[in-house]
C-alpha cells in the first residue's frame, strides 16, 4: 500500500476516522473506542465540559495522545463560537476548533454565514478552523478564502443516521476545493463512511453512529476499517461502473485492427 | 403573530370527539410516517392507538436515542419565594393557603446555591409565587447575580413577563423560561383560576412567545396533567410547542409533563393520569417532535422515574425539594406538592449509570 499520511492542521495522521465525545452511555468507554478507531482526533462539545467538576469530567477519559478538536456546539453566533474557541484554548484544550454554528434546533443545520465570519477571525487569531456546513461551494470558496484548515460537509443532519444524502453536493466540493474535505454529520453505517471515502473525502467525522451503537467499541473498528476500505478504493482508482455489459469497442476497434495490419 | 390564532382555529373544533373517533387503520398509517403532522399526533395519542404502545415505543426510542445519545440532563428546582396573590385551586402556595409565607435573603440563597452545587449540579430552576411586589424582578437580578458563581445556567419558573421582563432576566444570566399553561381549557382556567394576574389566559398564552422573543435559549412549555382531559390538553401541549419551533427555530423548545401531586389543601384533580396515559403521551411526544426535549420531575415515583427512562425523556429534576430553602434552611417552610422520588442526585445518577444512561450535569455555560 502507498504511503498515505494525511496532513492537516500541522498534524500528520495515520487514521482518516475522526471520533466524537457525545451521546456515550458513559464516558469510560473512550479510552476503548479511541483503541479500536485507531483514531488520532477526537472532537469534545466544550460546553458540556465543566472543568471545575466535582462530577466525572469527559476530558478526564479522552487519552493523552488525541489530538483534541473542541467544538462550538450551542453557539447561535459567531460571537457565541469566537469566545467559545478562546474559552477552548485559554483552557488548554489547543488551538485546533470546529466551528459549529447552529441557529436551526429542529434540524440543526448549520449557518454558513456566521460559520464564515467566525472563521475568518478566529483563522488570523492563529487557530486551526474546521468549519461544519452545509455542503454548499459558495460558502466553501468563502471558508478557503478565510484560512480555513478543512471544509467539513455535513451528509444529513446531526445524529439522523441517513446516510450521504448530499452526495452530489459534497462531489463538487471534492472536485473544485483544495482543502481537505472531511464529511461530518448523517453517517450511519461503515458502508455509507467507506461511500464517502471511495469518492474522495479525505476523512469522516462519525459520532452518533458509534456512541449509540449496542457495542461502541465494535462499531468504532467496524468504522475504522470502513473508512480504510474506502481510502484504498479511492488510491486504487476504482473502475467506474456501467449499467449494460461492455464487449469490444465497435467505433474505435479498427485503429488497433489497422495498426496490426501495418 | 400569536400561537392564538392556531389555537382558536382548534379550539373551535372538537378536538376530544376527532381523537376518539380515530382508526386503528389511522393509527398504523401515522406510526408509519417518517415526518408526522398534528393529525397524526392525534392519532397516536387515541385510544385506538393502545394496542401499538410497544411498537410506537420502540420507535420513540429509536429516536431518542440518535438525537439524545445515551443521556440524560439533571437539574433541580430552588425555591425561592412563596409569596403569592394568586387563588389558582391546586396549587399548595394559593394565596389562601394559610402557610408561612417567606423570600430567601441573598446571604441564604448563596448558601441554598452552594448546599445544591455541591451534589454537582450545573443547571438550576428558580421558582416563585406570583408576587412581583416582593418577588420582584430586581430581586430576581440579584438572585441571578449570586446563582451565576455557582450555575451554568439558570432557568426560572415564575410569574408570567412582558417582553422587557423577560429581556431583563436574560441579561441578568438567565437562559430557560419554563411556563406552563395548566390547561389549554378557556373555561376551565376561568374557574381555577378564579382571581389574581394569572386569570389573563392570553397573556400566560403567550409568554413562551415572549420569553422566546426576548432570546431565552431554551423555553418549557406544559399543562398540569389532570386538570382536564389528558388527550385534549396534550394535543394543544404539543400543537403549542410544535408552532413555537418552527417560528423560533434558535430556541430549544421542551414539554414538561407534571402530574398532580398532593398538596396541603388537597385538590382532587378531576382525572386520573394513570401510567399507561403517561406512557403513551411521552412516545408521542417523541415521534411528533423528535427533536423536542421532554421533562419528567420528581412528582413521578420511582419505579416509574425508572422505567421510563428509555422512552424520549430528556431532562429529570433530582434531589428536589419544593419548599422555599428546603436544601438549607433548618425551618424549611411548605411544600409547593409532594416530591415522589426522594433519591438524591448521587443515588439518581448512580440508577442511570448502572442502566448505562450518563447523566449530564453541565450542557451549556455564558460564554
Amino acid at each position: 500500500m502507498p504511503d498515505d499520511i494525511f496532513e492537516i492542521g500541522g498534524k500528520q495522521l495515520n487514521s482518516r476516522l475522526f471520533i466524537g465525545t457525545g451521546k456515550y452511555a458513559s464516558d469510560s468507554m473512550i479510552p476503548d473506542v479511541c483503541k479500536s478507531t485507531g483514531a488520532g482526533v477526537i472532537t469534545v462539545a466544550l460546553r458540556r465540559v465543566d472543568f471545575q467538576a466535582i462530577t466525572d469530567n469527559v476530558m478526564q477519559h479522552i487519552p493523552s495522545h488525541m489530538q483534541l478538536m473542541p467544538n462550538t456546539s450551542g453557539a447561535r453566533t459567531s460571537d457565541e463560537a469566537i469566545r467559545i474557541a478562546r474559552l477552548a484554548r485559554a483552557t488548554g484544550c489547543g488551538n485546533w476548533i470546529k466551528i459549529e454554528v447552529i441557529t436551526d434546533n429542529k434540524y440543526l443545520l448549520p449557518d454558513g454565514y456566521q460559520t464564515a465570519k467566525a472563521t475568518e477571525i478566529l483563522t488570523k487569531e492563529g487557530f486551526a478552523v474546521f468549519p461544519y456546513i452545509n455542503p454548499d461551494l459558495y460558502v466553501a470558496r468563502d471558508l478557503v478564502n478565510a484560512g480555513a484548515s478543512a471544509i467539513m460537509p455535513l451528509g444529513a443532519p446531526i445524529g439522523t443516521n441517513r446516510g450521504i444524502r448530499t452526495e452530489e453536493m459534497i462531489h463538487i466540493l471534492i472536485d473544485e476545493i483544495d482543502l481537505p474535505i472531511i464529511v461530518d454529520a448523517g453517517i450511519g453505517k461503515p458502508s455509507q463512511a467507506c461511500q464517502a471515502m471511495e469518492a474522495g473525502a479525505d476523512a469522516c467525522l462519525v459520532n452518533t453512529a458509534i456512541a449509540t451503537s449496542e457495542n461502541p467499541v465494535l462499531m468504532g473498528k467496524a468504522f475504522a476499517e470502513a473508512v480504510q476500505a474506502g481510502r484504498n478504493a479511492f488510491l486504487a482508482k476504482a473502475r467506474g461502473t456501467s449499467p449494460q455489459a461492455m464487449a469490444s469497442s465497435p467505433l474505435t476497434g479498427f485503429i488497433r485492427e489497422n495498426e496490426g495490419q501495418s | 403573530m400569536s400561537f392564538f390564532s392556531v389555537y382558536d382555529q382548534y379550539q373551535k373544533k372538537d378536538i376530544e370527539k376527532t381523537i376518539d373517533a380515530v382508526t386503528q387503520h389511522a393509527v398504523f398509517r401515522s406510526l408509519n410516517q417518517n415526518v408526522l403532522s398534528i393529525d397524526d399526533f392525534a392519532a397516536l395519542i387515541s385510544p385506538a392507538a393502545l394496542p401499538f404502545l410497544e411498537q410506537i415505543a420502540q420507535k420513540a426510542h429509536d429516536i431518542t436515542r440518535r438525537n439524545f445519545g445515551n443521556t440524560i440532563q439533571l437539574f433541580t428546582p430552588m425555591y425561592l419565594s412563596n409569596y403569592c396573590n394568586n387563588r389558582c385551586l391546586y396549587c399548595g402556595f394559593n394565596h389562601d393557603v394559610q402557610i408561612e409565607r417567606y423570600q430567601m435573603s441573598l446571604e441564604e440563597v448563596e448558601n441554598e446555591a452552594r448546599a445544591i452545587s455541591s451534589t454537582g449540579l450545573k443547571h438550576i430552576l428558580i421558582l416563585t409565587g406570583d408576587a412581583p411586589k416582593i418577588a420582584s424582578i430586581s430581586y430576581l437580578k440579584s438572585c441571578c447575580a449570586v446563582l451565576k458563581h455557582f450555575f451554568s445556567a439558570i432557568s426560572i419558573e415564575i410569574y408570567a413577563l412582558d417582553f422587557q421582563g423577560y429581556e431583563e432576566l436574560i441579561q441578568s444570566g438567565v437562559d430557560g423560561l419554563t411556563i406552563y399553561q395548566e390547561t389549554y381549557n378557556t373555561n376551565l382556567y376561568d374557574t381555577l383560576h378564579p382571581t389574581g394576574p394569572k386569570k389573563n389566559f392570553r397573556f400566560r398564552l403567550d409568554a413562551p412567545q415572549r420569553g422566546a422573543e426576548a432570546g431565552m435559549r431554551n423555553v418549557t412549555i406544559g399543562t398540569l396533567l389532570g386538570l382536564d382531559n389528558w388527550r385534549k390538553d396534550i394535543f394543544f401541549t404539543a400543537l403549542h410547542a410544535s408552532w413555537l419551533e418552527k417560528y423560533y427555530p434558535e430556541t430549544e423548545i421542551s414539554i414538561a409533563l407534571p402530574r398532580i401531586r398532593p398538596y396541603y389543601g388537597c385538590y382532587q384533580p378531576e382525572y386520573q393520569i394513570s401510567d399507561q396515559d403517561m406512557v403513551q403521551m411521552i412516545i408521542a411526544i417523541r415521534l411528533f417532535l423528535p427533536r423536542c426535549g421532554i421533562t419528567i420531575s420528581t412528582r413521578e415515583n420511582v419505579s416509574f422515574r425508572n422505567n421510563i427512562l428509555r422512552l424520549g425523556v430528556t431532562k429529570m429534576s433530582a434531589g428536589s425539594t419544593t419548599a422555599v430553602g428546603g436544601h438549607s434552611l433548618s425551618n424549611a417552610r411548605h411544600n409547593q406538592f409532594e416530591i415522589s422520588d426522594k433519591r438524591s442526585v448521587e443515588q439518581m445518577a448512580a440508577y442511570l449509570e448502572k442502566n448505562n444512561i450518563q447523566p449530564v450535569y453541565k450542557d451549556w455555560e455564558r460564554f
